[in-house]
């Protein structure tokens, strides 16, 4: 078999220490990944802009760690977080080592492996009553990954980010050793690792507790709303009555309806109101081939939202979603990331503080507008307080998050954007980050010191790095 | 179904306990490594809402000694198993095996030897309590020799045609004897390699190998293109086969 003789071709470690058979992977829950037409192994983010690297995939997280420079779960870090800082340094993919370890009902405390993925999680415990307490986006997360982004959710002004319900985390450090830290056990170190982008550790083991659900359907309201200002005003109104908050605006509208779009507002459906049977497993369909560079253009995105914002025909509407469709409905279809083309694309995320005020929201959108970066998709959460992850990305304020395809200007367009967060007092989310400079993350992140100095202290010879280290804290390449 | 699982820590054998578990099926696992069996058994318990039946033993497929108290773990524990799976294999490159007679001779005696010993011990077990399902791993390997995995290869073939005659020998009493035939499926060893249009996910030969136990089929090529494949490769004249590197 061509697989066998290739494996030693590539040289891929095995998980085992004798001569073994393969593992197993989960169905759909893929990393991007690719072989480039040299057949020179290449490593991808979400936007899949390749750089040149190998995973070492595996069932035992402790073997696999060792040594390497770097974990990454599924891949769903948008620019170079999950990447190697060189083509040769040790990547662990830990989305193999997928094992439930402990789970009590009668707390909803659930310790696992650091590669299950919320998607298995999901499929396990929404029947059983239990919810993820902040869920990203997207469902195709490993754990690991959620701890090192420190990702928010739509409940984000209610319940903070993911770590604040982390209770333990099981590391492999830069020296090789292994620990169990947390909030009142090596403190420093957990809460460098919360939002730290794996470079304090590998973490092996996540403890963290489960949400107990009403039902398993969500109660959604939506609005339409005319223009931003409506929109950040619609959101903090239904901040303080509303668990899960959201909404979608059209970044390509401009004028009187610059920033036009679609608020919702969700919570978990009472027993009640659910009273039908719980939503079925969804189709899953994929974007079979990768889409020309030119098939998202100006005119092709503002059709797209000009349907989307029109399709929402009630100025108001409620009734029950099914979760997939209320937080992930871009899972719907898989690898929609092709849809960019060769080219690639980028997140650009930023949260602007409350006390800069809506107009420095509106002025943001109007120098997205300007820059015409085509895009169907700009998201607009409410973000509560900062929490206490030392890189956690969320303060008070306004998330805004655009997606834009890689162009000549895109270094350009990154530079303006971060120039006018850097002057509200905002910053950006590193795991969406492809192109911010050094420079400017250091004028954006008061806390960067601290950062620093735990990484000097855990890491002083910086064996645990990236190609966004390399990029943004000038570790070497 | 009470299912025993040979190599249930890992890959597919993983995948298929964890759907077993979760339907409610009860399980008991045998392999190499304490820590890891505790682990693989904690994560079968905790995939249905009321706590699968599970449990676990040491077996390791070089001590032939184990095997019987292995069997009388899973037996107590389940009261009385009805169906025997392997996963659990040796793999290692034509080149390696060339490379190292000591390690040809491990891997045939796991893969062939002791995989037939420990079956005659579970099959015999079976057919005393009427009858039950014996399931084991081969290989689209085994089909044909073949110059990449010859070595291998044969303690597949070796595997599939004990299946085969136990089929034949023991359908009447009860035993009903599926060998699984994996092409190439997704695992560890192929990650970074793009693979062929019809490659395989764990999760869904687990969902196939189940269904194909529930219904009594015999022999199961999964992912089922491999089924086309290999009936292809069986009609290759030897004069083709001595030519080609597949
Ligand atoms: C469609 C979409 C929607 C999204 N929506 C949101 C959202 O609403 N909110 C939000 O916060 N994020 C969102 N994200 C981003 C996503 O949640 C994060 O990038 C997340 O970290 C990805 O998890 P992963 O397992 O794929 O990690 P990867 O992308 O593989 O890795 C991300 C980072 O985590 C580190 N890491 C991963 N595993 C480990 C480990 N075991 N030990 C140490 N370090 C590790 C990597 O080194 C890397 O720095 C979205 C992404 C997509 C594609
Ligand atoms: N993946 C493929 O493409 C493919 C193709 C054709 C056939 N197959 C066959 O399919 C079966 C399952 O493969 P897989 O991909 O799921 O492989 P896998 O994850 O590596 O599973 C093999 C299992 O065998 C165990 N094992 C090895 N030596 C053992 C011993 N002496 N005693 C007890 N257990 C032992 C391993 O335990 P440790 O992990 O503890 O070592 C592991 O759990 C194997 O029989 C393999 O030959 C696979």
């Amino acid at each position: 078999m061509a697989n066998h003789d290739a494996r030693a071709a590539h040289g891929i470690p095995q998980a085992s220490s004798r001569p073994s058979s393969d593992a197993g992977a989960r169905p759909a829950v893929v990393a991007p990944s690719a072989v480039s037409a040299a057949d020179t192994p290449v490593l991808m983010g979400w936007g899949r802009l390749p750089a040149p690297g190998r995973e070492v995939l595996g069932e035992d997280l402790v073997k696999l760690t060792k040594g390497a420079a770097l974990t990454r779960g599924l891949g769903r870090s948008y620019g170079d977080s999950s990447l190697p800082a060189r083509a040769d340094d040790k990547v662990a993919a830990t989305r193999m080592a997928n094992r439930i370890l402990r789970f009590d009902p009668a707390t909803g405390v659930m310790r696992a492996e650091a590669g299950l993925s919320l998607v298995e999680i999901n499929r396990i415990f929404i029947p059983r009553g239990w919810f993820s307490p902040v869920t990203p986006g997207t469902k195709f997360v490993t754990l690991g990954g959620m701890v090192a982004s420190d990702i928010h959710g739509k409940n984000h002004h209610r319940d903070g980010c993911f770590g604040e319900h982390v209770r333990s985390l099981k590391m492999r450090l830069a020296d090789d050793s292994v620990v169990e830290c947390g909030p009142t056990a090596l403190p420093d170190l957990f809460y460098a690792t919360v939002g730290g982008m794996g470079l304090l550790g590998h973490i092996l083991e996540v403890e963290f507790v489960l949400r107990p659900i009403s039902s398993p359907w969500v109660w959604l309201e939506s609005e339409r709303v005319g223009n931003i200002a409506e929109y950040v005003a619609g959101l903090n109104r239904a901040a303080p009555v509303w668990p899960m908050t959201m909404g979608w605006i059209d970044c390509l509208s401009s004028g009187a309806s610059l920033g036009r779009g679609i608020l919702m507002a969700g919570r978990w459906a009472t027993p009640d109101e659910a009273k039908i049977p719980p939503p079925r497993e969804r189709l899953q369909v994929s974007l079979p081939v990768e889409l020309p560079n030119w098939a998202l253009n100006p005119v092709t995105a503002r059709l797209f939202n000009t349907l989307f914002y029109w399709k929402h025909m009630d100025h108001h509407a409620a009734g029950l979603v099914a979760p997939d469709a209320f937080f992930y409905p871009l899972d719907a279809i898989l690898e929609w990331n092709r849809g960019y083309g060769p080219r690639g694309f980028t997140q650009y995320q930023c949260v602007i503080p409350r006390r800069a005020g809506v107009e420095a929201v509106i002025e943001f959108m109007k120098l997205l507008t300007k820059f015409g970066g085509a895009s169907p998709l700009c998201v607009i959460k409410d973000c509560g307080p900062e929490g206490k992850g030392l890189l956690s990305f969320p303060l008070e304020g306004t998330s805004i998050a655009v997606d834009m395809a890689v162009s000549p200007t895109i270094q350009h367009i990154v530079d303006r954007l971060n120039e006018f967060v850097i002057a509200t007092g905002g910053r950006i989310y590193l795991t969406k980050d492809r192109f911010t400079r050094a420079d400017h993350f250091r004028a954006m992140e008061p806390r960067l010191d601290a950062f620093l100095a735990a990484r000097e202290k855990w890491d002083p010879q910086r064996r645990l790095r990236s190609a966004q280290s390399v990029r943004v804290f000038g570790d070497r390449a | 179904m009470k299912a025993v699982i040979v190599g249930g820590t890992s890959g597919m054998g993983r995948a298929i306990a964890r759907r077993l578990a979760e339907r409610g099926d009860s399980t008991f696992l045998l392999g190499i490594g304490d820590d890891d069996l505790a682990r693989s058994a904690a994560d079968l318990q905790s995939r249905h809402p009321q706590r699968a039946d599970t449990g676990s033993a040491i077996c390791d497929l070089e001590r032939p000694e184990q095997f019987a108290g292995a069997l009388d773990a899973a037996d107590n524990a389940l009261h009385g198993f009805d169906a025997f799976i392997v996963t659990a294999a040796m793999f290692a490159t034509q080149e390696a095996l060339e490379a190292d007679i000591e390690l040809t001779r491990r891997l045939v005696t796991v893969n062939y030897a002791n995989t037939v010993v420990l079956c005659e011990l579970a099959r015999k077990r079976l057919v005393a309590r009427g009858g039950g399902r014996l399931v084991v791993f081969s290989s689209v390997a085994g089909d044909r020799g073949r110059k990449p995995v010859a070595i291998y290869g044969s303690s597949k073939a070796g595997i599939a045609t004990y299946l085969e005659a136990m089929d034949h020998k023991f359908h009447a009493a009860g035993l009903s004897v599926l060998c699984v035939k994996p092409g190439f499926v997704k695992t560890a060893m192929t990650a970074g390699l793009t693979p062929p249009p019809f490659a395989g996910e764990p999760d869904d030969v687990a969902k196939t190998v189940v269904r194909a136990m529930d219904r009594g089929k015999p022999v199961l090529y999964v992912p089922g293109m491999w089924a086309l494949v290999m009936l292809v490769i069986r009609w290759l004249p030897r004069f083709v086969m001595r030519r080609i590197n597949f």
